[in-house]
């Protein structure tokens, strides 16, 4: 023991220098983090965990203090009835609720698809050289430059059964027998809000996709040229490789937005089964159906199904968020 | 093996031209190299023989065919570009044989082969399955060439392939493309170059380009010893040709004299000229004394061994009247 009480040897000193240098550096990251990590502490972490915490209650609107532990009773709890049959009540058995995990997944899988190739579609004319292309660039964005609610009120008027632009076209041209409200009807409901959506961020993903090709060396296309690769090879075997670290960030980007999609859906097509999402269906039972416990709950469930595919994604898709494999 | 034909080639960018009428033969199997300054067009001249860019007028001939509108993967070429130019995802190996797995008609064993043989010849072949990411760039330079070997071309293109190494890996470089030049006689190679060293060594001819036009054609040794213009003396040879004006030049029925560095010599007294030291440079083998005497540039005098002229010396000078290169007022010869 008394051995490692001497003095420290010589040559600690040099690294003793580096690792002060280090530990400066190491205070002042610290120091500022603190600001986001208090804000994100305040506006993220605190809600979240009031929200987990009321999932757990029997909180209601009127009486949110007063809530009681009910433990696991808002997700799953059964009773035996006298006739031996076991009734299940809760989140997990509640038909409403698995509707909207399926209707959330079913949007979000769709739009996210249709938006990664057309992005790319469209992020793939951008790259190419031609005249106006700057104007070209931020004229795309204006679709995701205006606030959802305000693009999601002029969808459904083009939308609507009796007035709407689409309706009018539709019938003019002969595409139509009759006029469909798209919104109201719930064969069509779901697809008018894709079609919002996939309108709307298209744009997006097409700039993350754009920002990947444009990192993509123009040489190695001319190397393509003289090694006599066809174009759609090309695209396959040298511009999808390479943008595939952008393409797969942006992908995640956008699941993560369509997830939780609520305005759209709430102000496009309120109150339909055929769209309802686990956002839409939360707060429903939060705010207007006084289950302040019960939306709680579900706001906790949709987190974990975020948190889940968000690990699946870059679990199977090996995403890095480093620059990729360049 | 392939003779390449330019008969009256221009190109314009919109309405800048760049190349403004180039009449040009490589010969089949000769080392070509394009030199000039930069922006004289030399590389847009490779591209368009490469067919990366389309010829605004004027024909292209392979082997008396006009290849104005082919594909540039049908000409039988391979081109090793000034940044590489691999594809970054795929390893050495796949960037060798991506060209050969596309076209029709190879097996695999024979991609192979193929691909192993050049990577001998470059030895380059303990690196086939790594990225390039993890090579150096001389390393990556190697398999650039070893991807066109590969592809077996009657014509080898290289655009400035060793000015993004050091100057130690560029003389082995530039040997080794001297050695592969030798060992593929049957395949014409055309290479662009800024540098004159490069052009000198490699070169089976020359071509110096200035401004869109040939200033010359010709071998190394032709270039150096008659060159056909101002430009053309200047630009070949280090130290770069002394130009002399004035009465000096008039007394040899000139507008200026061009003398090298090398075909000077300095006496100790009655010299035709003299001048001042202003410094001099002991590079060992050779050194380099250069004088002040009223003339745009100081004269340069190459010296075998070291020397030690003090600055403010004047030492008598005198010309090797035999290399005395004289020129008109147009920077023509006079002959």
């Amino acid at each position: 023991m008394t051995t490692e009480t001497l003095a420290p040897p010589i040559t600690v000193t040099a690294p003793k220098i580096k690792s002060e240098l280090m530990q400066q550096r190491v205070r002042a990251a610290r120091w500022f983090l603190v600001p986001m990590l208090l804000a994100l502490a305040v506006v993220a972490g605190w809600p979240l965990l009031r929200s987990i915490y009321f999932s757990f209650t029997d909180a209601s609107l009127n009486d949110l203090y007063g809530a009681e532990w009910v433990g696991f009773g808002n997700y799953l709890r059964w009773q035996t009835l006298d006739s031996g049959v076991v009734r299940y009540r809760g989140l997990l058995a509640d038909p409403a609720w698995w509707n909207a995990v399926w209707n959330t997944l079913r949007f979000a899988f769709v739009s996210v698809s249709f938006e990664a190739v057309l992005g790319m579609i469209v992020a793939l004319v951008l790259n190419a050289e031609f005249k106006g292309r700057g104007i070209v660039r931020a004229a795309i964005l204006i679709p995701w430059a205006i606030p959802t609610i305000v693009s999601a009120k002029m969808w459904s008027w083009m939308l609507n059964d009796q007035f709407g632009i689409i309706n009018d076209l539709g019938m003019k041209l002969g595409l139509l027998s009759q006029k469909v409200a798209w919104t109201a009807t719930p064969e069509t409901a779901m697809t008018a809000v894709l079609i919002v959506d996939i309108w709307k961020t298209t744009p997006f993903m097409a700039l993350l996709i754009l920002a990947g090709l444009q990192m993509v060396p123009k040489d190695i296309y001319e190397a393509a040229e003289l090694d006599g690769v066809h174009p759609v090879k090309q695209f396959f075997r040298i511009t999808l490789p390479l943008v595939r670290p952008a393409l797969m960030v942006a992908i995640i980007f956008r699941l993560l937005d369509a997830l939780r999609i609520f305005d759209l859906i709430y102000v496009l097509t309120p109150n339909s089964v055929a769209t309802k999402t686990m956002s839409v269906l939360a707060r429903e039972n939060l705010f207007d159906f006084d289950n302040f416990a019960y939306g709680s709950a579900m706001s906790t469930m949709l987190f974990l199904i975020i948190a889940l595919m968000t690990i699946l994604y870059i679990w199977l898709g090996k995403v890095r968020f480093d620059g990729g494999d360049r | 093996m392939a003779s390449i034909e330019l008969r009256n080639i221009r190109k314009a960018f919109g309405a800048v031209e760049v190349i403004k009428g180039v009449d040009l033969e490589v010969r089949k199997g000769e080392f070509m190299v394009f030199v000039g300054p930069s922006g004289c067009g030399k590389s847009t001249l490779l591209r368009l023989i490469s067919g990366l860019e389309d010829i605004t007028s004027g024909e292209m001939l392979f082997d008396g065919k006009v290849v104005n509108a082919l594909a540039p993967s049908k000409r039988g070429i391979a081109m090793v570009f000034q940044s590489y130019a691999l594809y970054p995802h795929m390893t050495v190996y796949e960037n060798m044989a991506f060209g050969l797995t596309l076209e029709k008609g190879h097996d695999k064993d024979e991609i192979r082969q193929r691909v192993e043989k050049a990577a001998d010849m470059l030895q380059i072949r303990q690196y086939l399955d790594r990225l390039p990411k993890q090579l150096s760039g001389g390393q990556r330079q190697r398999v650039a060439i070893g991807r066109a070997i590969t592809r077996d071309p009657k014509v080898f293109l290289f655009d400035e392939p060793l000015s993004n190494l050091d100057a130690a890996l560029r003389v082995a470089t530039r040997i080794e493309i001297a050695k592969l030049h030798e060992s593929m006689d049957n395949v014409t190679m055309v290479y662009v170059t800024h540098d004159q060293v490069e052009a000198m060594t490699l070169a089976d001819r020359i071509c110096v380009l200035r401004d869109g036009l040939i200033e010359q054609v010709g071998t190394p040794m032709e270039l150096y010893e008659k060159p056909n213009s101002v430009f053309v003396a200047g630009f070949i040879g280090s130290p770069k040709m002394n130009f002399i004006g004035g009465e000096r030049a008039e007394k040899f029925g000139a507008h200026t004299l061009g003398i090298r560095g090398e075909h000077i010599t300095i006496t100790p007294d009655n010299g035709l000229w003299n001048g001042t030291v202003i410094h001099t440079e002991n590079l060992g083998a050779d050194s380099y004394v250069y004088l002040e005497m009223g003339t745009e540039e100081p004269v340069v005098v190459r010296l075998d061994g070291s020397n030690n002229y003090k600055s403010g010396e004047v030492v008598h000078i005198s010309p090797m009247e035999d290399k005395i290169h004289r020129f008109d007022a147009a920077g023509k010869p006079v002959r």
